[in-house]
C-alpha cells in the first residue's frame, strides 16, 4: 500500500421511520473513511501523481469496506458519492488528486457498473471537520429519488498533515422519496444520465 | 408501557493503525451502535417511567450483538465498553438514565458476565449533538491502558421527542498506550475494579 493509513472508519445508517411513517424496507447507506498521511503537506509539490495512485488504492479499499458494511454485493449498490478533507498543511488540489484522476475506476469495478458521474465534495479543514458526501444514483445521475447526502465526521481527523478520504454507498434512495422525476425503474443506463 | 419505536440506527467502526508512533501489528478496533428512539415521556412530566427499562432490554441486546458482529463476531475479543444517551429537548436527563440498566446488562450478558461497571455519560441536546462516550476495561475498571472515549452523534438526531441511545465496545488498549498503571494482563477480575 502506498497510503500510510492511520485510521479506517465505517458508518452504517439505517432509517426505519420518518415523520411517524414506516420506511419499509429501511433505507440503508454506508460510508467508509480513511485517514492517511498527506505526503505533499507543508510544501508545494508540482507532480501529484503519488496522491493519484493513493486515490486508486483507496477507491478499491473503501468501496469494498462500504459494501461489506452494508452486507450487499457490489452490483446491488444503488447510489454513491466521494469526498475528501485536507488538513491545514495541505492544498485543496491534493483532495482533487486523490478523488478525480484514478479513484473512480476501482469503485466501479467493485460495484460492477457505475455509468454515472460519482458526485463529490472537498474541503480543507481542521480536526472534526464535517464532510457532506453527495450521493447520486450510480447508473443514472438524474434519478431524483437518489439525490442525497451523507454526513461523516471523525473527531481527531484530519490532522495538519493528513487527508480524510470518504466513499459512500447505498442500497436505496431517500426515505419516503416523493418529489417525482426519473425513477430507478425507468433507467436506460446508457449515458450515465438517464 | 409503550412500545419502543426506532427511527434510525447508525453503526460506526473505527480501525486504528497508529497515531504517529509505530504501526500496531493488531489494529485497535472500536465500534459504536446508536439507535434513535421515540421518547414516550417527551413534553410532559411523568412520575412513573421505570417500566420503560424493561421495554428497552431487547433493543439493548440487539445493539450489543450488532457491535460484536461489527467487530468481527467473536465476543472474546472485546476488552472495553461504554454507553451513553442524548435526550432530545422535550425530554429530561432522567429519561437518559433509563438506559443504564438495559444497555449495561445487555453488554455484560452478551460478553459472558463482564465484571466492571459500564462507564457512561448522558446529556440533553439538539440534533447533531456529539457525545463523548467513556470506555473502560470490561472486567477491571482500573486498567489504565483501556481508558478511552469514542465520540458519537447523528446529524438529524435526537429530535425534540427522541432519545439517541449509544453502546460502544473496543478490542483493546489505546493504540500507543504507555502511561503505566494496572495492565490488562494483571487483572484479577474478582471485584470489577482490579
Amino acid at each position: 500500500m502506498k497510503a500510510r493509513i492511520r485510521k479506517l472508519a465505517t458508518f452504517v445508517e439505517e432509517t426505519r421511520t420518518e415523520s411517524g411513517r414506516p420506511v419499509d424496507p429501511p433505507t440503508r447507506r454506508a460510508a467508509a473513511v480513511a485517514v492517511i498521511e498527506n505526503p505533499c503537506a507543508g510544501k508545494y509539490v508540482e507532480d501529484l501523481s503519488e496522491l493519484m495512485e493513493i486515490g486508486e488504492e483507496l477507491g478499491e479499499l473503501l468501496t469494498q469496506r462500504a459494501v461489506a458494511a452494508l452486507g450487499i454485493s457490489g452490483p446491488a449498490a444503488e447510489s454513491y458519492g466521494k469526498a475528501a478533507a485536507v488538513g491545514e498543511n495541505g492544498e485543496i488540489e491534493h483532495a482533487a488528486a486523490i478523488l478525480h484522476p484514478k479513484l473512480g475506476t476501482p469503485v466501479r469495478r467493485v460495484l460492477g457498473k457505475g455509468a454515472a458521474l460519482i458526485p463529490s465534495s472537498k474541503k480543507r479543514g481542521g480536526l472534526g471537520v464535517v464532510l457532506d458526501i453527495p450521493l447520486g444514483h450510480k447508473d443514472a445521475a438524474f434519478v431524483r429519488s437518489h439525490f442525497d447526502g451523507m454526513e461523516v465526521r471523525i473527531n481527531d481527523a484530519p490532522r495538519a498533515n493528513e487527508i480524510m478520504v470518504a466513499i459512500a454507498v447505498t442500497d436505496s434512495g431517500r426515505p419516503l422519496a416523493r418529489v417525482g422525476g426519473l425513477t430507478k425503474d425507468q433507467i436506460k443506463g446508457e449515458d450515465g444520465l438517464r | 408501557m409503550p412500545e419502543v419505536q426506532v427511527r434510525k440506527k447508525l453503526t460506526t467502526v473505527e480501525e486504528i493503525f497508529h497515531e504517529g508512533g509505530p504501526i500496531s501489528k493488531v489494529p485497535l478496533r472500536r465500534a459504536a451502535a446508536l439507535a434513535v428512539i421515540h421518547n414516550p415521556f417527551a413534553g410532559k412530566y411523568f412520575d412513573e417511567i421505570a417500566g420503560f427499562m424493561d421495554d428497552l432490554k431487547p433493543l439493548g441486546l440487539e445493539m450489543a450483538r450488532s457491535l460484536i458482529a461489527a467487530l468481527g463476531g467473536d465476543a472474546k475479543t472485546i476488552e472495553g465498553y461504554g454507553k451513553g444517551a442524548i435526550i432530545g429537548s422535550a425530554g429530561e436527563i432522567e429519561h437518559g438514565a433509563l438506559w443504564h440498566l438495559p444497555g449495561g446488562y445487555a453488554m455484560r450478558e452478551i460478553l459472558g458476565g463482564a465484571k466492571a461497571i459500564v462507564a457512561s455519560t448522558k446529556k440533553v441536546g439538539g440534533p447533531g449533538t456529539r457525545l463523548d462516550v467513556p470506555i473502560t476495561h470490561i472486567n477491571a475498571s482500573y486498567v489504565r491502558s483501556h481508558f478511552d472515549a469514542m465520540e458519537v452523534g447523528i446529524t438529524d438526531a435526537p429530535r425534540a421527542d427522541e432519545i439517541l441511545l449509544a453502546l460502544v465496545m473496543t478490542t483493546g488498549a489505546r493504540v500507543h498506550a504507555r502511561v503505566g498503571g494496572l495492565k490488562a494482563s494483571e487483572v484479577k477480575g474478582e471485584d470489577g475494579l482490579r
